[in-house]
């Protein structure tokens, strides 16, 4: 009813995760118990045909998005050039579709990591509690006291500013600052979900059959986890693609030329007078795409009856 | 349908009730539109009730009670109620008002407490002011004028302290005094009925009779109708007039109070009333439930509503609906039952019954059953 | 006492998070000095070594700084010509990001309010439906696109609201609000969906409890039901996601401000970073943060004033 409040916040435990749960994504029609739901299927359409197009970007028949065709430049869609040029005439559309390989590469790579890393933490305090726990999760709590942004922020300039910094190193720098920042984020999520399945008594049972400690994290309790993980983390890759379009507008993005949707809009900003295309199709593709996730995670929340309070 | 209540004094049969009923209620039907269809909680209820008087409303939880009064109220939500029947408030019909026209009635003419007084207090508004706001927005009371009457109030409730505990909460207060607040709050503009929706039930019983007591002193010094809606049938026995059992949304009997427990003749309130632990028992007798569980509101059984748990069932009340009848000895008594407690049939069975009870409680199969317990007798320590 | 041990913690934390702004500089690859000055002489690069005591230990360079820091020394900006200290313009930009915070959380609460209450006593129709949509797409939208789109439509084709700058509001309160319209509602409106739900959620668990009925049984009006008696519990709840929330709010007021140039922390960081002054960067992360800390323990503070149940059990 009441959210139980932790009146201790200054026991550095804030979140935000209460908002996002009670945003449900809009149901055009009943979803069923056991299916995605109609929007569920968009969005992995969406979201697949997005990567699809990625994966395959060498071999599709768009002109080389470094190249530049000074007749476009600035110009709007036009045949031959389905979304115009940017600045400097390179196709507007080629970068997008490049751009899709930065931007996942980020936001499905950050989210992952911070998975791996913090879920295992997660589970792992969860389970075991006592003095891993009280090692581990104040740590984590430590790194939340930080305003996630500038937490990321500080971690990716840092580690991008210095000497002999290239491209590659640059995208898994930002990779793997968003990803350490979401490790605590998390962590946190999966601990919950692990307390509270780990009270369960299937658990009990299967101690009492003599069943080592490992094994059952990972046959019992790690199975019920991963649908609450997943719809987190569905949530997280779109917060991750729009973190980088951030850190771009710092500088400290994907670095350029190479395309991510954060950077085009970054750089397409001082063309708005004369080319806004380039920001606002760019926005567009962004903006479904975070909504498919958002849509896909709450879907998925849904089907597998995510309703325990997370935190 | 005529109201068959003895307090009905001047009432006629049809039309417009008399001048001394205050709430004239007949037949009334309760349904809520539900995602597993339609719930009849209320099927077809008639009573009437004369100010200063008391009707105990008893039933199990989902026998429709407080359903009951909400909708004679008018509190239930429109979107998703059914209603049909009349009700007569003080000789005008009030079921098809609009909630601008109930909520001049709500609070100033008629009035509700519930079951709970924890949730039925604003948990962050102080209980004072909480009692003010009626008066200021019925009475037009200025806030001074509010408040004291508020102290009043909170005195005639025999809250200690009364000018000091304006300023409280709810959660700085025991489940009793709470409940004297929700009291107060009731009967702040002075209302002429009263609903009282399970009062008592939340509260610790050595508490329980002191807040009836509260009440059956308020409802005397203001001349007050009251409705005791409760599934204990031993709070209504020295507080109502008249009781009138409910079961599965319909009256199954209705009498005044004394008549009721001379002479019961449903089975469900002979149940209801052998289920109350009693002092006499021997120690260690154990308790009789009744068995089963209350039907489905959405499918009903056919037939009498309570034959799947009736020990004195018979075919016939599997198949026909009893209805309710007034007793051709006591016309004031009426039932819904084709094989009342008395009748040929019911005697053996009850007798098989309380055979099988009393060697339940037996100490030894050798040796004679003892004679009941008598509390005159000499007692033998610990009892 | 309670607020000791809060205030102990609050210590703890603040210590904490000044070993990671410390840390930051350890953490740079290379040489700092090549980075901060790469084109300097000799001498210079000697001084700037000892300056930030970058041949001792760690725990000396943290203790020094840390020193430095509690007296308001927030270091330099290092070049070839000269140094300035950093704590000059920090004085400067940090109200104008702190006013920017407050507006969007002002406006955002301002518009979630009502139609939160709103939708949730209207709830399933039309009008809830719509706003859960707008809510899920308000989500979606990045602020900085979002921002970038208004100020081209609505700034410069349409010229309404001021498109970059700033004045203050001691200097021109008219054209200090044309200037933080646009950034304020950018801001806002990601604030807006969460809060206009959360409230929505929260009041329809609030309006099934038992002190509705009875009030709505007292026969007051549904207007006085809904903002006086079913507001009041929930809003704690919005104040507490509120306050929750200040962590976000400054990471989009940082990126708002770079987007519409406004004079504040962010477009500090942003040419901080671009001039690669590491040891200014540092400065201000750790400002952030401690204000973020002291944001969330008055909002701690605030919480045990405003719940009188939570007042009654510290009493006890």
């Amino acid at each position: 009813m009441h959210t139980s409040r932790d009146t201790s916040i200054t026991q550095l435990d804030p979140s935000s995760l209460p908002t996002i749960e009670a945003i449900e994504a809009p149901s055009s029609g009943h979803q069923d118990a056991d299916s995605l739901g109609v929007g569920g299927w968009i969005s992995i359409v969406w979201i697949g045909g997005l990567a699809l197009l990625a994966v395959l970007a060498p071999v599709l028949p768009i002109p080389d998005p470094n190249e530049s065709f000074p007749e476009i430049a600035r110009m709007g869609p036009s045949s031959g050039h389905l979304l115009g040029g940017d600045a400097i005439g390179r196709d507007v559309l080629a970068r997008i579709i490049w751009g899709t390989r930065s931007s996942f590469i980020v936001g499905f790579g950050a989210v992952a990591f911070g998975l791996i890393l913090g879920g295992m933490l997660g589970l792992i305090t969860g389970f075991f509690r006592g003095r891993i726990d009280s090692v581990i999760t104040p740590l984590m709590n430590v790194m939340l006291a930080i305003p996630q942004f500038v937490l990321a922020l500080s971690l990716v300039t840092v580690l991008a500013t210095g000497e002999g910094v290239d491209s590659t190193r640059r995208l898994s720098v930002v990779v793997l600052g968003l990803g350490l920042v979401s490790i605590p984020l998390l962590g946190r999520i999966t601990r919950a979900n692990t307390l509270v399945w780990s009270e369960r008594e299937f658990v009990l049972a299967s101690r009492a059959m003599g069943a080592k400690n490992w094994r059952i994290m990972v046959r019992e309790v790690l199975p019920n986890v991963v649908p609450a993980m997943l719809s987190i983390a569905l949530l997280g890759v779109g917060i991750a693609i729009v973190a980088e379009g951030g850190l771009s507008l710092f500088g400290v993005g994907v670095q350029l030329p190479t395309p991510s949707w954060g950077n085009m809009i970054a750089e397409g900003r001082d063309q708005m007078r004369r080319a806004p295309h380039i920001v606002i199709f760019t926005s567009i593709v962004l903006f479904l795409t975070v909504m498919a996730l958002n849509y896909l995670g709450d879907a998925v929340s849904r089907r597998f009856g995510v309703r325990e309070s997370v935190l | 349908m005529s109201s068959n209540s003895v307090l009905d004094g001047a009432g006629s049969p049809s039309g417009t009730p008399g001048a001394a009923t205050l709430l004239e209620v007949r037949d009334i039907t309760t349904q809520f539109r539900t995602e597993r269809g339609l719930v009849n909680a209320v099927n077809g209820v008639s009573f009437s009730l004369e100010r200063g008087r008391t009707l105990g409303i008893v039933g199990e939880s989902g026998s429709g009670k407080s359903v009951l009064s909400r909708s004679i109220m008018g509190l239930l939500p429109r979107s998703t109620t059914i209603r049909s029947g009349q009700v007569f408030f003080e000789g005008t019909e009030i079921s098809g008002l609009n909630d601008s026209q109930y909520r001049k009635l709500w609070g100033d003419e008629m009035a509700m407490i519930f079951q709970d007084p924890m949730t039925a207090l604003n948990p962050v508004m102080k209980i004072g002011n909480q009692i003010t706001e009626s008066l200021r927005f019925h009475l037009d009371m200025s806030k001074s004028d509010a408040r004291d009457t508020a102290v009043a109030l909170l005195k005639a409730v025999k809250i200690p302290e009364a000018d000091k505990r304006f300023s409280s909460y709810p959660h700085e207060m025991s489940g009793g005094m709470r409940q004297r607040v929700v009291i107060a709050v009731a009967l702040a503009c002075g209302p002429k009925l009263l609903f009282a929706d399970e009062p008592t039930t939340a509260l610790d019983v050595t508490v329980q009779a002191q807040i009836l007591d509260l009440l059956a002193e308020q409802q005397r010094e203001r001349f007050m109708a009251m409705i005791l809606v409760t599934h204990d049938l031993g709070v209504v026995a020295g507080r109502a007039d008249e009781i009138a059992v409910m079961y599965a949304g319909r009256v199954v009997e209705q009498a005044p109070t004394d008549v009721l427990f001379r002479e019961m003749k449903m089975p469900y309130t002979e149940a209801l009333l052998a289920a109350i632990p009693k002092m006499d028992d021997p120690s260690h007798t154990r308790l009789s439930a009744i068995g089963g569980r209350p039907p489905d509101l959405v499918n009903p059984p056919r037939g009498c509503a309570f034959s799947p748990r009736c020990p004195y069932v018979q075919p016939r009340c599997h198949e026909e609906v009893p209805a309710l009848t007034p007793s051709e000895t006591t016309p004031s008594h009426s039932f819904a039952c084709f094989y009342p407690v008395g009748s040929p049939e019911t005697e053996a069975i009850r007798l098989d019954i309380a055979a099988r009870r009393l060697m339940s409680t037996a100490p030894t199969p050798a040796q004679p059953s003892p004679p009941p317990f008598r509390p005159d007798d000499a007692p033998t320590g610990g009892v | 006492m309670v607020i000791l041990k809060k205030l102990g913690q609050l210590a703890v934390t603040v210590i904490l998070v000044t070993l990671f702004a410390s840390l930051l500089l350890e953490l740079l690859p290379g040489d700092p000095v090549e980075v901060l000055i790469p084109s300097g002489s000799d001498e210079q690069r000697a001084d700037l070594r000892e300056e930030l005591k970058l041949d001792d230990s760690f725990a000396v360079r943290y203790s020094t700084w840390l020193g430095n820091f509690a007296q308001g020394d927030m270091g330099n900006y290092y070049t070839v010509s000269s140094d300035r200290p950093v704590s000059d313009r920090l004085w400067d930009s940090l109200p104008v990001s702190l006013l920017l915070m407050f507006y969007a959380q002002t406006l955002a609460l301002l518009i979630a309010i009502p139609v939160g209450v709103i939708t949730a006593y209207r709830k399933g129709t039309w009008l809830d439906r719509m706003s859960n949509t707008s809510a899920f797409a308000m989500l979606a939208i990045p602020n900085f696109a979002l921002g970038f789109i208004l100020q081209y439509y609505l700034g410069v084709r349409l010229g309404w609201f001021k498109t970059s700058g700033y004045a203050s509001p001691s200097e021109n309160f008219v054209e200090h609000l044309q200037y933080m319209i646009l950034p304020t509602i950018t801001l806002a409106v990601g604030q807006v969906a969460i809060y206009m739900r959360l409230l929505r959620s929260d009041m329809i668990a609030t309006l099934q409890q038992d002190f509705i009925l009875m009030a709505k049984a007292k026969g007051l009006k549904s207007k006085r039901i809904l903002f006086r008696h079913a507001l009041r519990p929930s809003s704690l709840t919005l104040l507490t996601v509120a306050g929750l929330n200040v962590g976000t709010l400054i990471g989009g007021a940082l990126i708002v401000e770079v987007v519409f140039a406004l004079p504040g922390m962010g477009l500090m960081l942003f040419e901080a970073i671009g001039k690669r002054q590491i040891v200014a960067f540092q400065s201000m992360v750790a400002v952030i943060a401690i204000l973020y800390i002291l944001v969330n323990f008055a909002v701690d503070l605030l919480y045990t004033v405003l719940d009188p149940r939570i007042r009654h059990a510290h009493k006890s």
